[in-house]
């Protein structure tokens, strides 16, 4: 393999692994912000013993977040030098507001918040982890705004005398509909990942009776998140296929394996066939859907990859403008189906535990402790989708994926530190699961005590510390 | 503003940044090096990792918002020295995920061995970061290798060894010994007991090893690379500095030591930074292309844009980082940290027999 296939198979690697930790920050910060501000209005012990429980859960979670995080930033400028020379104008802009508004936000209050039970007021103990919660979500939306760019270049213009694109407009690249549509998507999915591992946990403890009083009201609010979150889910997906539609019509097409352009077009929910789609033996389609999907109506008119890769070839010159057609809708397919499968769990879990029943059924704990597992796979499977299907391009229409290489890193560096990073990865991976494991079966602490009262001078045996 | 002037302001920004990094998270390579050394038993060791619980995140957001700034105001530089300065960033980032980690996890388990391993996660996690910063920087000083591509792109060309000349590893020797000093400077404001003894102990030692190679590494540096008599100044204030830490420390006026050593970090940033103004990454040979303040900028709206946004938000990120300070002010001993059951997942080891 040469120094770009390495290079790529490093972003990808690190960039899905490091996106498994994400979403869970992203929702499950809200949801302790949320029952600990229950705790806070009702003074109830269970609120409390919650917040402290799935607040660990956060914590052995963000961890990973934030040391893999450092990796992202940093490989721009290893691996894709030419890339970050040429988008370095533009790109470069909200990644250092993603910085400066939202690391310094979640790192300094999420310090707050661990160390502070005992030395803050409630009050402002409390505003400490909705701070952090919030600046997660605003390091969503800078790192998203920056990955939009690269979907669908707004606000900017191609300066042939330095050879790149230059910004024109910050507005329009933090609010095109590209970003603002991916955002909710983004948020919409971290919460369902994190309702689902909430309800997941509380299902299972509940059928061992660990901590019932803490635990059924945490599964409650578990799964009514998974169930709206899985509602947000599709609808924010709709809108980002009708924006794909008019921006990257080449990815829907690929997603779809639609070779030929067609009105009334049907959506397959699977194929059995040549992988690519283009010869099906058997498949099962429903009628009009993608016309609907990608056009809001049934009648719509839908591009085929063949007539989009004409289109192309007189636009920018000879060559295949065709991502790898499979893995585009495979990856599709199975992001819709895990994300749908959390959302169908929710519902037969929300009737199961009905009126304080506790469900019997065997499968029902099963289900609980892989449920949290789908929506994760889905979100990977749907990074893997718009990135993968953006190819050949890395910033759509003006620079390509092989052209944003590092010239400067040899194939054996590259190699070096794709495998230095997967193995380290993948021994953090079992020790963050053993962690969680051991976490989760231990269940709701008892008997916390928060003192408010901190006085200077005051020697106390903390309650918390590394 | 024009053009020249916001290159300027940037320029001087991300030298801010990083006297801000190596201030905080200076004194946290420090602790984290000590930890083995100055914490003799488990308590020890907790209450020392404790000292810097709620602040080393926020710490490493100021490299991060470094290399942000970079990316933003000045993209050839980043693409040049990041992909230039692989296997050194490479170790770099596999040091700091470890460490963080580390801080994370372990206390989460009663476990010695789990312990054990973690603290020279810790330990080896600091080491490294605190060596090569410095070698980095000198590296930068010193000009390295560079050539135009092919696509007019001006790309780093030295390799890996080049990186590791005596002018550079001296630069990195500073580093390592300057982090070590304020962190045990830190080590005896914030904590007493023992734990402050043994830190207040190493500080005159290791101090005056960081003082002889600083002091060596800036003469070089002024002589051999300085094309300014000004930078004169910084370098002077900086051994000033550097000496009025350590007598305060010898004096007993922890927070004064702890000052002074800041102070320090902050003049070496502006010496080396005054040193290579107006380049960012000067070619060895001076007389061929290099990287300036101009030459790899980007446009004048987008550092109008950044300008902006940092004047708004640095000052209130100042104010609510200086207020962590100032709420977990207070002195750790190990008589503090609770008892090992608490606050860990896995069960103590004694206990552990009993219940197989």
């Amino acid at each position: 393999m040469n120094a770009l296939d390495l290079a790529r198979w490093q972003f990808g690697i690190t960039t899905v692994y490091h996106f498994l930790f994400v979403p869970i920050t992203l929702g499950l910060g809200f949801l302790v912000a949320g029952l600990q501000t229950a705790w806070y209005r009702t003074n109830k012990d269970e609120y409390l013993r919650a917040t402290k429980f799935f607040g660990k859960l956060f914590l052995i979670n963000f961890a990973m977040g934030v040391v893999t995080g450092i990796v992202q930033e940093f490989q721009f400028g290893m691996n894709w030098s030419s890339y970050s020379r040429f988008v370095g104008d533009i790109f470069g802009a909200p990644l250092a507001i993603e910085g400066l508004l939202a690391f310094f936000l979640e790192s300094t209050f999420l310090g707050m918040w661990i160390f502070g039970w005992d030395r803050l007021p409630k009050k402002i103990h409390l505003a400490s982890i909705w701070l952090a919660a919030i600046g997660t979500m605003l390091s969503a939306y800078f790192i998203l705004a920056a990955n939009s760019f690269m979907q669908h270049p707004v606000g900017y213009v191609y300066n042939p005398e330095t050879g790149r694109a230059e910004l024109t407009s910050i507005v329009a690249v933090l609010t095109q509909k590209t970003a603002t549509t991916t955002f909710f998507h983004t948020m919409s999915s971290g919460f369902l990942v994190s309702g689902a591992l909430v309800a997941g946990v509380s299902a299972w403890l509940l059928m061992r009776g660990n901590s019932v009083e803490v635990v059924r009201p945490t599964l409650k609010l578990g799964l009514v998140t998974t169930l709206v979150a899985s509602v947000l889910v599709f609808i924010s997906g709709d809108m980002q296929s009708r924006v794909m539609v008019q921006q990257q019509p080449m990815k829907m097409a690929a997603a779809e394996a639609q070779f030929d352009t067609t009105t009334n077009a049907s959506f397959s929910i699977f194929t059995i066939g040549s992988l690519d789609g283009s010869k099906p033996l058997v498949q099962i389609r429903i009628p009009n859907l993608l016309s609907i999907m990608a056009t809001g109506s049934a009648s719509g008119s839908v591009e085929g990859i063949n007539d989009i890769q004409a289109q192309y070839e007189q636009k920018y010159g000879p060559g295949s403008y065709k991502p790898v057609i499979p893995v585009a809708y495979w990856t599709f397919r199975l992001m819709i189906g895990f994300g749908a499968l959390a959302g169908v769990f929710a519902l037969w879990a929300l009737w199961a535990t009905r009126k304080g029943r506790t469900p019997k059924s065997k499968w029902f704990t099963r289900a609980a402790l892989v449920i949290p597992l789908f929506p994760l796979v889905g979100i990977s499977m749907g990074w893997l989708f718009t990135e993968l299907a953006r190819q050949p391009w890395i910033v759509f229409g003006l620079m390509r994926t092989e052209s944003g290489v590092s010239p400067a890193v040899s194939s054996t560096e590259v190699l070096i530190s794709l495998v230095v990073l997967t193995l380290l990865y993948a021994v953090l991976a079992v020790v963050e699961v053993g962690l969680l494991a051991k976490a989760i079966k231990l269940g709701p602490p008892e008997n916390v005590v928060v003192h408010d009262d901190a006085a200077p001078g005051n020697e106390r045996v903390l309650t918390f510390s590394y | 503003m024009s053009h020249e002037t916001l290159q300027l302001i940037w320029f001087v920004l991300i030298a801010v940044l990083w006297i801000g990094y190596f201030v905080l998270e200076g004194f946290d390579f420090g602790v984290g090096m000590l930890l083995r050394i100055v914490g003799k038993n488990e308590a020890e060791r907790r209450a020392i990792i404790t000292t810097l619980g709620p602040l080393w995140d926020g710490n490493e957001v100021w490299l991060l918002v470094a290399g942000g700034a970079t990316f933003a105001a000045f993209p050839e530089w980043y693409a040049t020295l990041f992909s230039g300065f692989y296997l050194p960033l490479l170790l770099i980032l596999v040091a700091l995920i470890i460490r963080g980690v580390a801080f994370e996890y372990r206390s989460k388990h009663g476990n010695a061995t789990w312990r054990g391993r973690w603290d020279w996660a810790i330990a080896i996690g600091s080491f490294l970061p605190a060596l090569l910063w410095g070698v980095a920087f000198a590296n930068i000083v010193r000009g390295v290798p560079l050539a135009k591509s092919s696509a007019g792109h001006i790309e780093y060309v030295g390799g890996f060894f080049n990186l590791l000349n005596p002018y550079a590893l001296l630069g990195g020797v500073v580093t390592l010994t300057l982090f070590l000093t304020h962190g045990a400077i830190f080590l005896s404001l914030k904590t007493d007991g023992v734990i402050r003894e043994r830190a207040h102990a190493l500080v005159g030692k290791i101090g005056l090893v960081a003082a002889v190679a600083a002091v060596a590494f800036l003469l070089w540096t002024q002589l051999a690379y300085s094309e300014k008599a000004w930078t004169w100044i910084p370098i002077l204030l900086a051994a000033a500095a550097w000496l009025s830490g350590l007598a305060a420390d010898r004096a007993g006026r922890d927070g004064w030591a702890f000052v002074f050593s800041s102070i320090t970090m902050g003049l070496a940033v502006i010496s080396l930074f005054g040193v290579l103004y107006p380049n960012v990454m000067p070619n060895i040979d001076r007389a061929l292309v290099g990287l300036d303040i101009h030459n790899a900028s980007s446009t004048e709206y987008t550092l109008k844009v950044m300008t902006i946004v940092a004047v708004i938000f640095t000052p209130i990120v100042l104010v609510y980082q200086t207020w962590t300070y100032w709420i977990f002010r207070k002195r750790m001993t190990a008589e503090q940290i609770p008892s090992p059951e608490s606050g860990t997942l896995g069960l103590p080891e004694s206990a552990k027999e009993t219940a197989g």
